[in-house]
């Protein structure tokens, strides 16, 4: 365990961003594995205070561009800004700044496995903020542990005696941990029940109004995207292919985003929408 | 700092007042976790009771800000005012979360935890060796059932494991048994010099290698290469549910997993423990060469002379059994392993351990049977 907590304050606050200004900006990025390439000459903005929403086919790099931006993956070319600042070739110590201040959701939950999920959320707390009491470190991971949506009794269990669902929730309370101003969810609802899903939607769409929280949101869920999404970014042919609300895209006639929002789950995913807004 | 980055905000604080209604606390610049500083101690230590918590001066707040203000509110029974549209939100999603939550499973005391680890501990090694010799059995099965319908072994995964139990293993076995020789021979030349016996080093290298050593050395060697990987293997994909669904699709790992490392195992350790005995009898020789100035023909007549040729036989025939025992703990411990990572490594330990120690009991064993048999 020590291997992963060691508690230690550190590293120089960054300027802060005002609403509207970029938080991200991808500029001719190019991925590519081995021969493979993955994107080639995309471009992305995510603007502060926004959810983006973040769509494609399975295998287009969705995945892969979050771990370009978030610097685990590196490009073979192009240019990627986070708060304003680079993320090509940064030191662990410059990269320390700007890891306080976003959270990430892996797809498939990434959890510390020999740490119960309580302590998992208390890691991040103790890396940056180890001189907090460990009185008030176990109260904080409490709340974000039933913020998230896991019952009580789920605070002392080990990931592997988690179900599907609640290691994304459980993968969320720890990126919720430092209250970041830029969020990382990569497919959050894949995996859980509908009321839960819901629950998500209506959770993030919260924490986004009430802390000013940036989104940066993959997903597979049409609900998810109506429900919550400011913008919708689509991935195809290596590329970021359209950026805009959903009514936007609607309006551009590429065959893909058709298909994708106007097919049976499309069309029922607005039917349900436009009920929810009659209603009020 | 340059000018247009705006500084983060202010630090956290807050100051006590008596008001018409009773005592407010009132709270100040940003209630952010990057700016608690002393607050939440300070919180702590609070002693006279607090009627009204006040927010109106407030840049700032998140949600651990919240739940501190959410908390003393609780504690105090305090009333909570002059709240923004943001902050009353950020209070009331944390309120509606709080709740007990235990941190940790729960611990016994030391004297019960004692005893629970010595029991469990036993059972655990009742419970492995039973599991080891069940294991066996399925091998066992998992073998006829493959002689009995030959097409169902995986030659390709069969092969595959020759290679990275066998031939990868060459180098470093060479190298190791090379240097075995050389010391045996060195350090038996210098006793045997008192007696004027150094010629009885030749027969000293050519039956401990052949008997012993050639095999005992390569199956520690492969222990460690090969069985630890094995057991790794195995409990990783124990861990990625790779094993259930293999099941679930009607593919037997005892079949597709086990048996080929078993194989590998049963039919490289001959091999490589003969080609470990011939590479010592070379070290061996050469430092005859240079230091006791026997010539390599006079080495290899003599050896051909003094090493009855049931010294080998003894070598090739423990050489399996030890194969056995090194692949079935390496893949029983990593079949084994559940959970998390941490896992994975115990079981690793064990399945060397356990490999080694097994070895060398049966190593004994073997010495008194062939003794038994005649075979000195
Ligand atoms: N580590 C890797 N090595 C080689 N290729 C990879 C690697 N990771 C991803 N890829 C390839 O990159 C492409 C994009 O993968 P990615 O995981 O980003 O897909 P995705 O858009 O997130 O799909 P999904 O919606 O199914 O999660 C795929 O073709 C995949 O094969
Ligand atoms: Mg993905």
């Amino acid at each position: 365990m020590s291997e992963i907590f060691h508690g230690d304050d550190a590293g120089e606050t960054l300027p802060e961003l005002a609403d509207g200004e970029t938080i991200i900006c991808v500029r001719g990025l190019k991925n590519a594995f081995g021969d493979q390439v993955v994107h080639e000459g995309l471009d992305l903005d995510v603007k502060k205070g926004e959810i983006l929403g973040v769509v494609g086919g399975s295998g287009t790099g969705k995945s892969v561009l979050m771990r370009a931006i978030i610097g685990l993956q590196k490009p073979v070319e192009g240019e990627i800004t986070v708060f304003g600042e680079s993320m090509i070739d940064r030191s662990e110590d410059e990269a320390t700044a700007i890891r306080k201040r976003w959270g990430i959701l892996f797809q498939g939950g990434a959890l510390f496995s020999t740490l119960t999920v309580a302590e998992n959320v208390q890691v991040p707390l103790r890396e940056f903020y180890g001189s907090l009491s460990p009185q008030l470190l176990d109260e904080i991971a409490a709340y974000k542990v039933v913020m998230s949506g896991l019952p009580a009794d789920a605070g002392p269990k080990y990931p592997a005696e988690l179900s599907g669902g609640m290691k994304k929730r459980a993968g969320l309370a720890r990126a919720l941990a430092l209250d970041p101003e830029l969020l990382f969810l990569d497919e959050p609802t894949a995996g859980l029940d509908p009321i839960g899903a819901a629950a998500f939607d209506e959770l993030t769409s919260e924490l986004q109004k009430t802390l000013g929280l940036t989104v940066f949101l993959i997903t597979h869920d049409l609900d998810t995207l109506y429900a919550i999404c400011d913008r919708v970014a689509v991935l195809a042919d290596r590329k970021v292919i359209a950026v805009g609300t959903i009514d936007e895209l609607l309006a551009t006639d590429h065959e893909w985003i058709q298909e994708y929002f106007n097919g049976p789950r499309g069309r029922a995913a607005i039917a349900t929408v436009k009920k929810n807004r009659a209603e009020g | 700092m340059p000018q247009e980055f705006k500084c983060m905000s202010a630090q956290a604080d807050f100051i006590e007042e008596q008001g018409e209604s009773g005592r407010i606390l009132r709270f100040t610049g940003s209630l952010s976790i990057a700016s608690l500083g002393n607050v939440p101690a300070r919180l702590e230590a609070l002693n006279t009771p607090i009627d009204e918590i006040r927010l109106d001066q407030l840049d700032h707040i998140d949600t651990i800000g919240a739940w501190l203000v959410h908390k003393t509110a609780h504690d105090h029974d305090a009333e909570i005012t002059g709240a923004d549209e943001d902050a009353t939100r950020l209070i009331e999603q944390v309120a509606k979360s709080h709740q007990v939550v235990r941190m940790r499973p729960d611990r016994t005391n030391a004297f019960a935890r004692v005893l629970g680890e010595i029991g469990s501990a036993t059972a655990v090694a009742g419970q492995t060796m039973l599991g080891l010799l069940g294991f066996f059995g399925a091998t066992c099965v998992a073998a006829f059932n493959v002689i009995r319908h030959p097409s169902r072994l995986r030659i390709n995964a069969v092969i595959q494991r020759f290679e990275v139990v066998g031939v990868s293993a060459l180098g470093i076995i060479g190298l190791m048994s090379f240097l075995i020789g050389i010391v045996i021979a060195q350090q038996g030349a210098v006793q045997l010099r008192q007696f004027g016996a150094e010629v009885y080093t030749i027969n000293l290298i050519g039956r401990l290698t052949l008997r012993e050593l050639g095999v005992l050395m390569t199956a520690i060697m492969v222990a460690g290469r090969s069985g630890s990987a094995f057991a790794a293997q195995l409990g990783t994909m124990k861990l990625t549910e790779e094993i259930d669904a293999m099941r679930t699709i009607g593919v037997s790992p005892m079949e597709a997993l086990v048996l080929p490392r078993v194989l590998a195992a049963v039919f490289m350790m001959p091999l490589l423990g003969f080609y470990a005995s011939i590479v010592a009898i070379i070290g061996g020789g050469m430092l005859c060469w240079v230091s006791l100035g026997i010539p390599p023909i006079t080495f290899i007549q003599r050896i051909q002379e003094v090493v009855p040729i049931t010294d080998l036989y003894v070598g090739l025939v423990k050489a399996p059994v030890f194969g056995a025992i090194i692949a079935m703990s390496g893949c029983f411990q990593g079949m084994q392993v559940k959970g998390n990572a941490e896992e994975v490594g115990l079981r690793t330990t064990a399945a060397v351990v356990q490999a080694i120690f097994m070895v060398i009991v049966l190593d004994a064993f073997f010495a008194v049977f062939f003794t038994w048999i005649d075979w000195i």
